[in-house]
């Protein structure tokens, strides 16, 4: 990869609050134009991140470059960023116009030039008419988008999103979501996009880094965090994900036999490198990826009994809850409800057989 | 909340219940039961007093007798336009075609005095608020009460301190002999409309700096980091986002130092000697030992309109009331 492809270049940054390191000696590169999520739970040093590239906090050692610039002497007035906040900061004594063209300023545009591009600015966060409007005159979303675009004229490098879409209800954010995308489409701008919301940095993002205690722990795009995250953590934070531990037994040919105690011995595919022989691991399995049944399948799965514990109701799915002995946590089953059925619960207690294909579960360092 | 039936509470009258019940069922009534103590104490001391101001500015004073019979001669004494025969009053190279000008004079004196003094108040306040709220981290509250420590003390006794700072032998003509600077006292330090206003703002400095700092404190940060963000540098964000954002408090500050000091008559009594007085002076001696307690009243009132007109005017001017409606 060359260094014209990189728009953000993040070297060993670290960013210690006294005793707390809230970014913990990062590094890594952000792509020109893409669409790149920060995901974690929240105090996992990922706002910070973002505030760091925005210059409102300093890292306390290391280096951040945008577009090939060293950053670290360079105020926030003065970036090519700009940032889209939590709380939307729209200045509450000026109106939506005002608002748009506020970074216009120190562009010294003429009055007609400025209010084309706020013109067009509306029409891009679908706002004509309402540049009369004050804050206290527009809804959640509307203030988001009105943030949107005050950002977006300035033309950065690097659109800086902050949690944008938390303070808004269910549907409007998945609204929002696909006109998000449209909209980063359509500029072309790098967007870093900070959220704690892990369906929605799926939907959203060419690359996610999920991070946690001030560590990013993998960065990939959806497909392969869902499918092939590289730890406990990353599996358990996005999605549900069942942990069954295990020692590696033989190798051959890509797949490995997991010896998983009482349960006897598990197939499962090799990705990458193979393990050594006699290394504890975790076999991790998604829940729709689980088949549950009455009998015992054939031998060329992997099985395991256990009883159905509790069942959760999702309308489109159901999760079963099956104990299985052995394992501190009941496993997850995900099943569709093809058929119409008014009760589900009627199979609290009862017996079942759970099984996989040996390619379906991954394996992670225990 | 269940409702008690008649009679299962003991000590109930029935039309107690009822009352009670009419109570819970008219909310302003509630309202003005709780609020009446405040509303006697207003009646009493505010209303009461400015009914009879109003009153008798409309009788006449004939030496030692009061004349009841209600006329607007005391009003007409005040702005009665200067004869042919009387000498025209001049006041900053302005002249005034009154007959009794000294009224009208003192009066725009007074305002121009306080409006000096409240500007003054501002931009002293203005800088310790906004240290207050942006620059104190920890203990802010002790921060603030050290501020306000020296107001702590009577006002009057303030006052004397700035008599012994501004005078003959005060500190800072002392000071300067000593250093040599200087071979006689200043003499335009004390007893003049500037002394005046150096005490009054002074006195009151203390009274502006906690709206601006509520108004300060309440600014969302964010919003100062957008502004940065957008370009801007710390001066022209202050201009753009913070000032605007503050303007309530600084307007609440304002018309809390200009109000009152407009009829201030202790600082100029002191502090101001001949050329420093005040209307509030002139009221004072006119209830006193000039025993013309109508024209008195009349002139409070003229004295009362003014203000209330001037901050009517500027609370107009600065847009108080869409700058309300947006920024609280």
């Amino acid at each position: 990869m060359t260094q014209g492809d990189n728009i953000i270049s993040i070297q060993s940054v670290s960013k210690h609050f006294g005793p707390v390191k809230a970014v913990d000696d990062t590094s890594f590169n952000i792509k020109r134009g893409e669409f790149f999520s920060l995901l974690g739970p929240s105090g996992c040093g990922k706002t910070t991140l973002l505030r760091i590239l925005a210059g409102f906090e300093l890292p306390t050692s290391g280096e951040v470059t945008i577009d090939g610039q060293p950053m670290s002497t360079v105020p926030p007035h003065a970036r090519p960023t700009n940032m889209v906040f939590q709380s939307y900061a729209i200045f509450p004594h000026l109106n939506v116009r005002e608002n748009i063209a506020y970074g216009l300023r120190k562009r010294r545009l003429g009055k007609a030039e400025t209010a084309r591009i706020v013109e067009q600015a509306l029409e891009l966060i679908k706002m004509p008419g309402y540049g009369e409007r004050r804050s206290d005159q527009l809804s959640g979303g509307q203030r988001q988008r009105v943030a949107l675009a005050r950002a977006l004229v300035c033309q950065p490098k690097v659109l800086l999103l902050d949690e944008p879409l938390g303070a808004l209800d269910k549907k409007l954010r998945e609204e929002m979501q696909i006109e998000l995308r449209q909209i980063q489409r359509t500029v072309g701008i790098t967007f870093v996009f900070v959220t704690h919301d892990q369906e929605e940095a799926l939907t959203l993002s060419d690359r996610i880094a999920v991070m946690s205690r001030g560590k990013v722990l993998q960065i990939d795009h959806s497909t392969r965090l869902y499918e092939a995250p590289n730890c406990r953590e990353v599996a358990e934070f996005i999605g549900t994900m069942n942990i069954l531990p295990g020692t590696i037994g033989e190798v051959s040919h890509g797949r490995a036999n997991v010896a998983a105690g009482t349960h006897g011995a598990f197939e499962a595919r090799t990705d990458g490198s193979a393990p050594r022989p006699g290394t504890p691991v975790l076999i991790a399995i998604r829940p729709e990826k689980l088949q549950m049944s009455w009998e015992r399948p054939g031998l060329s799965v992997n099985s395991l009994a256990g009883k159905v514990g509790a069942v959760a109701y999702f309308g489109d799915r159901s999760h079963f809850y099956v104990d299985v002995e052995g394992c501190e946590k009941p496993l997850a089953v995900a099943l569709q409800n093809g058929e119409r059925r008014l009760d589900g619960s009627d199979l609290v207690g009862k017996p079942v057989w759970l099984s996989w294909e040996p390619d379906s579960a991954v394996l992670l360092p225990a | 909340m269940a409702v008690a039936e008649p009679g299962q509470r003991l000590g109930w009258t029935a039309s107690g219940d009822q009352w009670n019940r009419w109570l819970r069922r008219h909310e302003w009534a509630r309202g003005y039961l709780l609020m009446s103590p405040t509303i006697l104490v207003m009646l009493a001391m505010l209303v009461a007093p400015i009914v009879a101001l109003v009153v008798m500015s409309f009788w006449t004073q004939h030496v030692l007798e009061i004349d009841r019979t209600p006329t607007l001669a005391n009003y007409w004494h005040l702005i009665e336009p200067a004869g042919p025969d009387d000498e025209t009053a001049y006041w900053l190279g302005i002249p005034f075609p009154f007959k009794r000008a000294v009224y009208i004079v003192l009066l725009l004196k007074s305002i121009l005095m306080s409006f000096t003094a409240t500007v003054a108040v501002i931009l002293l306040a203005y800088p310790m608020a906004y240290f207050l709220a942006f620059r104190v981290k920890q203990h802010k509250m002790i921060w603030l009460m050290a501020i306000t420590l020296p107001f702590w003390t009577s006002y009057l006794l303030r006052v004397f301190a700035w008599k012994l700072m501004l005078g003959f032998g005060g500190v800072i003509n002392s000071g300067l002999m000593k250093l040599g600077l200087i071979d006689q006292p200043l003499e335009f330090l004390l007893y003049n409309p500037i002394a005046v206003v150096i005490t009054l703002a002074h006195a009151w400095v203390a009274f502006a700096i906690l709206p601006i700092y509520v108004s300060l404190e309440k600014i969302d940060r964010s919003l100062l980091e957008a502004a940065s963000d957008l370009g801007d540098r710390a001066i022209t964000r202050f201009f753009r986002v913070t000032l605007p954002l503050s303007a309530p408090g600084v307007i609440a500050s304002s018309l809390l130092v200009f109000i009152p000091t407009v009829g201030d008559y202790v600082t100029p009594t002191l502090v101001g000697g001949p050329t420093g007085i005040m209307i509030g002076n002139s009221i004072q001696s006119l209830f006193g030992k000039m025993n013309e307690i109508p024209l008195g009243s009349a002139l409070s009132l003229v004295m009362m309109l003014s203000v209330t007109l001037i901050v009517c005017l500027f609370l107009w001017a600065v847009g108080y009331r869409k700058m309300q409606r947006s920024i609280a």
